[in-house]
């Protein structure tokens, strides 16, 4: 029991902040303050506003969480608990095209799992891989509500589906 | 795919496919805002309650709560703020339905929002939407400030006293936040975990204050109540089951898609089989989960010549239930060992991790499917999975430890032969 006990690794990478903090645009800070208006308690507005960080800078990254624990007034450990509770908020980067592949039981039994392979074999990663030119991320998801027009997967914020090997080729070589 | 009514007239998918269907023009000329009108000219907040109570309109996120009464627990004379919540989180897998009256109709979701907020006298209201639907955000998003512009939302509405905000909100990817409590701690910026209950949001939800949290088909059934009056909306279903229901249809069926019908709809074969047009390449069924994965999966022969009707006392004897009546369709060529590991991993990778018996029993069970899976299954495997589901069920701090349980059991029980032939001993 003891021996086992020694054995259990730390959950995650003690993470070094740094003094960095993120800055942003005007046009920026105003959709901030947008979504900052809209809750009678500030910190309702974690989730929407580390979308932006995101996309602002890829993925949440130290500085940006700096900011976040200033613009909200918490402390860093609080935007962090949040941060690493939620599966589309990344704290290490992804490709600029992040295909989420759905693998769950209505996309699977109409063959989600070809399509999983058709992308690895023509992207060369494996699911949960990253392209080292950083243009694709390949991952496999739980569903995302197109059980009806399975198989499907998701890049970035697009919806694609009733995919066909032909249809997958066509959506990733028309990618800019 | 297909989006439409069979045995009845559409009522809330009326307008799916209709040109434009998103503006609130489109919307008003097919009667849109009518019932506002009605409420807010001729009812008073308790009319609105009891309408909605003789519609027996049950809530359509899964549980199926009288929605009526769930409005009547809110105390008229708290000084607290109220709030209206709509749950658009729609994760449960085989569930698509919310997703296209959003993105279709946005104007009845906040049409059935504003009725909602008037009879709990809430000025303020949120749409919390899944991460991942970020294009339906905009859409409701583009319909709100369409219906501020035309005073519909804001400041005293139609010139009347009554005032509301309406703001959509984003999830972030997780199962979790779909459950009402842990959603509303997300919504308040935190991890999505449940909380206890009670306090139910009624009395204590968002900022502590009473919260009404309804799904979105729940919410957009209201504005028919209203306009065609609480009684003849029930007619149109059961007596405990007032109205219609959406049933997202998927899997191993030649024509899947939202389709709306009456409550108490006869029967269960002939709709997958004639109305979803049956099993594709000339395949038989085999099983359909018929509410979500979170339910008892079903035998073909628990359905077939069975004549189960399609409400929820009719699912209930026969063996399942309605759930978010998600229908998931499987022909002979499944492997239910495989499909209830698949839903495993999904329960798995959902649990939020605050209550230990989910937590650490999907992830066991996991692995157990897995090492199964691998060749190495014991025939003693079964009995340790019911084992396990059994220390799940009923133990854990929220019902996803419940919905993790119930496709395993039902799936061993039902499907013993399925999962006989991995668990066979390895031969020497
Ligand atoms: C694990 C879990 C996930 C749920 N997911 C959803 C969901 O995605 N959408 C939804 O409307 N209700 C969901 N529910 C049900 C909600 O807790 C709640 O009952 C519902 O939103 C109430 O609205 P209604 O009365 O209109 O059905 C979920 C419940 C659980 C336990
Ligand atoms: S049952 Fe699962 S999802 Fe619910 S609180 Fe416990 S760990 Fe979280
Ligand atoms: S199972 Fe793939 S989208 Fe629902």
């Amino acid at each position: 029991m003891s021996s086992q006990l020694t054995q259990i690794q730390p959950l995650s990478q003690p993470v070094d902040i740094g003094d960095e903090v993120a800055t942003f645009s005007p046009e920026v800070e105003e959709e901030i303050d947008a979504h900052l208006a809209k809750y009678p308690v500030r910190r309702s507005a974690i989730l929407p506003l580390m979308f932006i960080v995101q996309r602002e800078r890829g993925y949440l990254d130290p500085p940006g969480v700096a900011y976040l624990a200033n613009r909200l007034g918490l402390r860093y450990t609080d935007i962090w608990e949040v941060a690493t509770f939620y599966s589309m908020i990344n704290t290490s980067p992804v490709g600029k095209y992040h295909i989420q592949v759905c693998r769950t039981l209505s996309c699977k039994i109409r063959g989600a799992q070809k399509v999983t392979e058709h992308c690895s074999h023509k992207l060369g990663i494996k699911p949960g891989e990253t392209t080292a030119d950083g243009r694709f991320t390949l991952s496999e998801v739980e569903c995302l509500g197109s059980c009806g027009t399975a198989p499907m997967f998701q890049i970035n914020f697009d919806y694609h589906e009733e995919l066909t090997p032909e249809k997958i080729d066509q959506i990733l070589s028309s990618l800019p | 795919m297909f989006i439409g009514a069979i045995g009845c007239e559409p009522l809330q998918l009326a307008r799916m496919h209709v040109e434009n269907s998103r503006s609130i023009d489109v919307y008003r000329k097919h009667g849109g805002y009518e019932a506002l009108k009605k409420v807010l000219e001729t009812m008073s907040p308790e009319d609105v309650i009891n309408e909605v109570k003789k519609s027996a309109l049950r809530g359509r996120g899964g549980a199926g709560f009288p929605t009526g009464m769930k409005w009547s627990f809110v105390p008229k004379d708290s000084p607290k703020p109220k709030y209206v919540v709509c749950n658009a989180d729609e994760s449960e897998p085989g569930t698509f339905k919310d997703r296209y009256l959003m993105e279709r109709d946005p104007h009845l979701l906040i049409e059935g929002m504003l009725i909602a907020a008037y009879a709990l006298s809430s000025k303020l209201s949120f749409i919390y939407t899944r991460g991942e639907y970020r294009y339906l955000i905009d859409i409701m998003n583009r319909a709100l400030a369409e219906a501020r512009a035309a005073g519909f939302v804001g400041d005293r509405i139609l010139n009347s006293n009554f005032s509301c905000e309406i703001h959509t909100h984003t999830g972030a990817g997780a199962y979790i936040c779909g459950e009402e409590t842990a959603l509303l701690s997300s919504l308040e910026g935190m991890r999505g975990h449940p909380r206890m209950k009670p306090p139910f949001p009624a009395v204590s939800g968002l900022y502590a204050s009473p919260t009404v949290v309804n799904n979105v088909e729940t919410l957009t059934a209201v504005p028919d109540i209203i306009k065609m009056g609480g009684e003849p909306y029930q007619k149109l279903g059961t007596e405990k089951s007032g109205g219609t229901k959406l049933w997202s249809v998927s899997g191993h069926v030649n024509r899947p898609g939202v389709y709306e019908l009456p409550m108490g709809y006869d029967d269960m074969e002939k709709f997958i089989m004639e109305d979803c047009q049956g099993i594709p390449d000339g395949k038989q069924l085999k099983a359909v989960i018929p509410g979500g994965s979170s339910v008892y999966i079903m035998r073909a022969d628990q359905i077939i010549g069975k004549d189960v009707r399609m409400d929820y006392e009719g699912l209930v004897t026969a063996g399942s239930s309605v759930g978010s009546g998600g229908f998931i369709v499987m022909d002979e060529t499944v492997d239910v060992f495989e499909s209830t590991k698949n839903l495993t991993e999904f329960y798995k990778h959902e649990s939020c991790g605050w209550c230990t018996p989910c937590r650490e029993g999907t992830d066991w069970l996991v692995k157990v499917f897995k090492r199964i899976a691998n060749g190495a299954g014991r025939p003693e495997d079964a009995q340790l999975m019911l084992d396990l589901c059994d220390n799940i069920e009923g133990k854990s701090f929220c019902p996803l430890g419940d919905a993790a349980s119930w496709p395993i059991q039902s799936a061993i029980k039902r499907f013993p032969e399925d999962f006989k032939k991995h668990l066979a001993p390895p031969e020497i």
